[in-house]
């Protein structure tokens, strides 16, 4: 498209009062050649929006530059569907931070309209990827209640699915409990588990396929286009997908660790998965001589909230053996139930269901801390407790010990499956002339289990470490977010959670697997960027194969053919840039954001000999508005900084800096989110790897006799802007140290 | 006729709304919601930082805000309530009543309005503990960012200075509520909740002196965006508030108040704990709890990092009394140390009333076959189609909770609904 850009200047809101407007248009028409320059005394009333109107359809004008407020206002005003339209925020960069009408105000305002030409002349209009071909099924790996409950979901909105279960039938855990906690107000009765009728809607479901017995072998392609192939019974067979939900589920902690607590010593030990097939068979015997146990003693965190075992709580321990008790209770009036604990845990209206249990006599609750479990007369246990609210230790006698195991995600691989897996890796390394692949480094997702990815980054999720081994969000806000972007998790294998939260959890990753199939088809981009058309284009002739790209994509969305160069799987890219940025031969670029761009804006700042020039590139989703924030509060802003907004500081390529520093910029500040342990960068690794690749800079500017200091990363949050005033002169002071850039001269 | 036809209305823009609705909206639906309050944000947004990671509520919002501001799916109506409910699934007609912002499109956020203003009042979103003025927007990261005048709040006399200041035209102090109707196929019920009226506790002294306050209140006392900045002082003096006890339970696990647990409390109590801790390293914390509750995994080892620190105590025990000593302005708590088998009288700089959550249901007029319980949350139904409860107003929640629970109802409104493409 030949582009005609229009410049338009708002006077509005301050703007007028800060800055000379005619010179901002000189610098608009005589120094950028724009052909149309106006101005406006309010640019987003109708009269001022009439104006741009009028030129794209009078004019021909289709590249628009807004001088005015911030982009994350005023948003619906200046859209103009089908024309490029940029941004050059004169109100809160300028108008609000600075002192009126000083020279230092003025070069800023100007400053701004040079970068926003520049962006605008850099900037092309996107077009969707569109996959040649789509499949809209859904594969759900898993068929507990929660695959069960995506499965379902998902078929009743319209959608195909195919539903693969290891086991030889649908249930899981939900059909092997004797009863279900009760799933409704008033929170008070057993329920006859519910999960068979839900099995039966699955078996009849037109839209579900059903695969028992079987596993994943392989999930190869990408969001939209998924070639799986399934093996049941040694024979494979492939299907087609558009997404994946994980519903792997959990395993009960293994009793045998804890013979601390009798587990192996004595057959009245048990746990409580063993306890519900006791149940299920009528009267509550011990196993040891099948006599009815009438004192049941029940220890909660057995391994679990045990820093030797598993340091977090299992969340439904608690619930399943008030559960339990009940059932002590229900086969025997007589019949007594002990609950040792260290919390009550039942949030929620599950309280009622405690309060219920608390209020039957035959239910004792202690608090205390399990020391000692031996055995004692005629096949009985003793527990030894200490610290009970009684204040002193205490013996208890029982029939039976139940202990409350916690939850192990099925994602989370044991040391001895690592063992095996690093043992074949070794062999392998031998075999191979102990010539190590970097593609089979020893890390825990790396090691094959159950979604079995094609992926040059490995086959399993990643990010499961920080967790305890369970594939969940690191989002609060976003709880279906994982690293794989068109694979979703759902129940416990996310987060211990109780029946009724994973057939809530089960419902919301059947949606996300939904909406990432029809944003595909759209040619959309997925959460983060879910609006965005644009997609990395890569220019391969001057590609040198390098893997930068491939190693640093958070979301392994880049693959090597056999010669080594890298190709994108397009839908599985967030369009994050961190290629973008990782690029030394800088070919990787978007429509509307490119290593070229951001280059040609340094370009295009105007750099006296004297006074200090700094860049900031800032997140545009948490620093940017950080710093509107500071100029809504008009706060003033060191006037030497000019912001650039990038995708995410990942973007950040080094060959920015040297383009900048050798243009004659004093420095330059980034401006990202934190990294590290609970990190915020929604691309995972963004300021991260800015952080790393910050570090292999000194080389670059010792060669340009630069001070490595002129270039700083700084972790902010976006309720920072406070802070924001004194960071900038901060940094500025710290220029101020240093002698001028001596490029500036050239 | 209906001014708007959607395919999916969702009553309330706090987090579990605005899930609702971003997710429905990228899977292809047409979305509008409708927020009682004059911005979106709901009770998340007045948070300070969410627990466990520490993180602030702004980012996630903001780009929620993003992925509404580039959506052509999603409609939103602010200080807007839901009037009348009438017809079947896929089929609703329902009257959305427009409440007068007195401030129009035209708005520009230049803030010469309340520059103008001569009349303050307190700051409701700041629990009352600062003031604001008759024309505003509650602090600057809110969004729509649209100033609102609060005609209640107006001095008759004072010759309609905002009005005078605006010189976009954008004030209108003749703007009248208006209704509209629109047509959903589907609806979802996210009205969220509201703290539990403190003063019912007796006891626990609130009302009584200012230095006993909500951990409602205490988000805002912490918030960079609250009455004071982020400083942690005792509302009575401004003193810096060193001594800090967290009074767990106020109101919930009683039958004489809320009879269930509300599920984010034990959470919000260490989170406020660090708060503390971080900014005054002299600090000491005493948190009184029944149980500890922090379920799953994130949430103990949170737990785990807060009791390593020595200056925070647990202390099981069930508060009897908390009142001022009039004569320094402290706080005194008579507890009972359970684990010590004793009785404790310790006074404090401030106490934190660890409020539960009730729901908001009771506010709109609901169809009939909408089942509500004694605990005035909505009982979810099986077999009901068309009208989904999410969040707090279904059972008590925490923000993880609340968006997966949110996401799993914009699937149940698209089978409603029907598959698009």
């Amino acid at each position: 498209m030949e582009k005609k850009i229009g410049v338009y200047i708002c006077k509005g809101c301050s703007i007028a009062d800060a800055v000379e407007i005619e010179k901002l248009e000189e610098v608009a028409t005589k120094e950028k050649k724009a052909p149309v320059c106006k101005s406006h005394d309010a640019l987003c009333s109708p009269e001022g929006l009439d104006l741009i109107k009028n030129d794209i359809s009078g004019e021909g004008v289709n590249t628009i530059v807004i001088a005015a407020c911030s982009p994350r206002v005023k948003y619906r005003e200046f859209s103009f569907p089908g024309n490029i339209v940029e941004r050059a925020n004169i109100r809160e960069f300028v108008a609000w931070t600075q002192e009126p009408k000083t020279e230092d105000t003025q070069a800023l305002g100007e400053d701004y309209i040079r970068l926003g030409i520049s962006k605008a002349q850099s900037a092309e209009l996107p077009e969707p990827f569109m996959l040649e071909e789509l499949d809209k099924s859904v594969l759900v790996v898993g068929g507990g209640i929660a695959g069960i409950t995506s499965a379902l979901g998902v078929a009743d909105a319209g959608y195909n699915v195919h539903l693969v279960e290891k086991q030889e039938e649908l249930g899981g855990w939900a059909k092997k409990i004797h009863k279900q906690l009760p799933q409704t107000y008033p929170f008070e009765s057993l329920e006859t588990p519910t999960v068979g009728s839900a099995i039966e809607k699955v078996n009849s479901h037109d839209n579900i396929k059903v695969y028992t017995s079987s596993e994943i072998e392989k999930i190869a392609g990408v969001p939209g286009m998924y070639d799986v192939s399934i093996k049941t019974n040694g024979s494979s067979e492939q299907v087609k997908a558009g997404a994946v939900i994980m519903a792997a589920g959990w395993r009960p902690y293994d009793a045998n660790k804890l013979g601390h607590l009798g587990y192996g010593k004595n057959p009245n030990i048990i746990t409580n998965v063993q306890m519900e097939e006791i149940a299920s068979n009528g009267k509550i015997t011990r196993p040891s001589d099948g006599k009815e146990a009438k004192r049941v003693a029940f220890i909660q965190c057995a391994g679990s909230r045990d820093k030797d075992h598993l340091p977090y709580c299992s969340s439904l321990c608690c619930l399943t053996s008030l559960k339990q008790a009940a059932y002590v209770r229900e086969s025997n009036p007589d019949a007594m139930a002990y609950i040792l604990y260290k919390d009550m845990r039942t949030p929620g209206q599950y309280e009622l269901f405690y309060k219920k249990m608390q209020d039957d006599p035959g239910v004792m609750l202690t608090k205390g801390e399990v020391v000692e479990v031996r055995d004692g007369s005629a096949g009985t246990v003793e527990i030894v407790m200490k610290d009970t609210l009684l204040g002193e230790s205490i013996v208890l006698e029982a029939d039976m010990v139940v202990l409350a195991t916690g939850m192990v995600p099925n994602t989370k691989i044991e040391a001895d499956v690592l063992a095996e897996w690093k043992g074949k890796f070794d062999e392998a390394l031998t075999a191979s002339g102990g010539k190590p692949d970097p593609n089979a480094v020893l890390e825990p997702y790396k090691v094959p289990n159950i979604l079995n990815l094609d992926y040059k980054q490995g086959p399993e999720l990643p990010g499961i470490d920080e967790a305890y081994g369970f594939a969940d969000s690191n989002y609060i806000c976003f709880q279906y977010e994982t690293q794989r972007t068109g694979i979703y998790t759902a129940g416990s294998v996310r987060q211990p959670m109780h029946m009724a939260g994973s057939i809530e959890d089960a419902m919301g990753a059947g949606l996300k697997a939904i909406q990432c199939i029809e944003a595909t088809a759209a040619g959309n981009a997925v959460h983060p960027r879910a609006w965005d058309q644009t997609y990395p284009e890569v220019n391969l002739t001057k590609c040198t194969s390098c893997k930068r790209c491939t190693e640093e994509c958070p979301f392994s969305a880049i693959e090597e053919d056999e010669k080594g160069t890298p190709f994108h799987k397009m839908s599985r890219c967030r369009r994050c840039g961190t290629c973008l940025g990782s690029c030394p031969e800088r070919v990787i670029n978007f429509k509307d954001f490119s290593i070229h761009m951001i280059s040609s804006m340094f370009k295009a700042l105007d750099i006296p000999d004297e006074g200090l020039r700094i860049i900031g590139l800032v997140c545009e989703n948490d620093s940017y508005p950080a710093l509107d924030a500071a100029a809504l509060n008009r706060a003033r802003i060191n006037p030497a900084f000019r912001f650039i907004p990038v995708r995410c500081l990942g973007n950040l390529n080094l060959a920015w800096i040297a383009d900048a520093l050798s243009r004659g910029v004093d420095g330059m500040i980034l401006l990202g989110c934190k990294f590290g342990e609970n990190y915020q960068c929604h691309f995972v690794k963004g300021s991260e790897l800015a952080e790393e690749r910050l570090g292999k800079l000194q080389e670059t500017l010792g060669r340009l006799m630069l001070e490595p200091e002129r270039v700083e990363l700084k972790q902010l949050s976006i309720q920072d802007y406070d802070k924001l005033p004194q960071i900038l002169n901060d940094f500025a002071d710290k220029l101020d140290e240093f002698e001028p850039n001596p490029f500036k001269e050239f | 006729m209906s001014d708007q036809e959607t395919n999916i209305l969702v009553v309330g823009g706090g987090i579990s709304g605005l899930t609702t609705a971003v997710e429905a909206a990228e899977a292809g639906y047409s979305v509008a919601i409708v927020e009682k309050e004059p911005f979106l944000g709901g009770r998340v947004g007045r948070m300070n930082k969410y627990f466990p990671k520490l993180c602030p509520p702004t980012c996630g919002l903001e780009i929620n805000y993003r992925r509404i501001k580039f959506s052509d799916r999603i409609t939103f109506y602010t200080h807007a309530e839901v009037g009348n409910i009438a017809g079947s699934p896929g089929n609703y007609d329902v009257t959305v009543n427009l409440k007068p912002r007195y401030v129009n499109d035209k708005c520009t956020g230049c803030n010469a309005c309340t520059e103008a203003c001569p009349v303050e009042v307190p700051n409701d979103y700041n629990a009352g503990l600062d003031k604001r003025k008759a024309a505003y927007v509650p602090h600057q990261q809110v969004f729509p960012h649209k100033y609102v005048i609060d005609k209640a709040a107006c001095k008759d006399d004072c010759g309609v200075k905002c009005k005078e200041a605006c010189k976009y035209d954008a004030i209108d102090v003749d703007m009248q509520p208006e209704s509209i109707s629109i047509k959903a196929g589907s609806i979802v019920i996210a009205t969220g909740w509201k703290p539990y009226d403190a003063s019912k506790m007796d006891n626990l002294g609130f009302g009584t002196s200012k230095n006993i306050i909500t951990n409602v209140m205490m988000e805002r006392i912490a918030s960079g965006t609250g009455p004071t900045g982020g400083k942690i002082v005792r509302p009575s003096d401004g003193k810096e508030a060193k001594r800090v006890a967290f009074v767990q339970c106020a109101g919930s696990r009683d039958e004489n108040h809320l009879a269930y647990c509300s599920a984010v409390c034990c959470l919000a109590s260490l989170k406020q704990a660090t708060y503390v801790r971080e900014q005054y390293p002299d600090s000491k914390v005493s948190i009184f709890y029944i149980d500890i509750r922090t379920p799953g995994t994130s949430y103990e080892k949170f737990l785990n990092k807060v009791q390593e620190d020595e200056n925070v105590s647990l202390i099981k025990g069930k508060v009897a009394k908390v009142y001022e000593d009039s004569a320094t302005g402290d706080v005194i708590v008579e507890a009972e140390d359970v684990l010590a088998n004793k009785k404790i009288k310790v006074p404090f700089d401030l106490c934190v009333l660890a409020t539960g959550m009730q729901p908001t249901v009771s506010e709109m007029k609901l169809p009939s076959d909408i089942k509500i319980n004694e605990n005035g949350f909505i009982v979810p139904d099986k077999d009901q189609k068309g009208i989904y409860a999410v969040g707090c107003v279904k059972d008590p929640v925490d923000v993880a909770k609340s968006v997966q629970g949110a996401t799993g109802a914009a699937l149940k409104a698209i089978q409603t609904v029907g598959r698009k493409s």
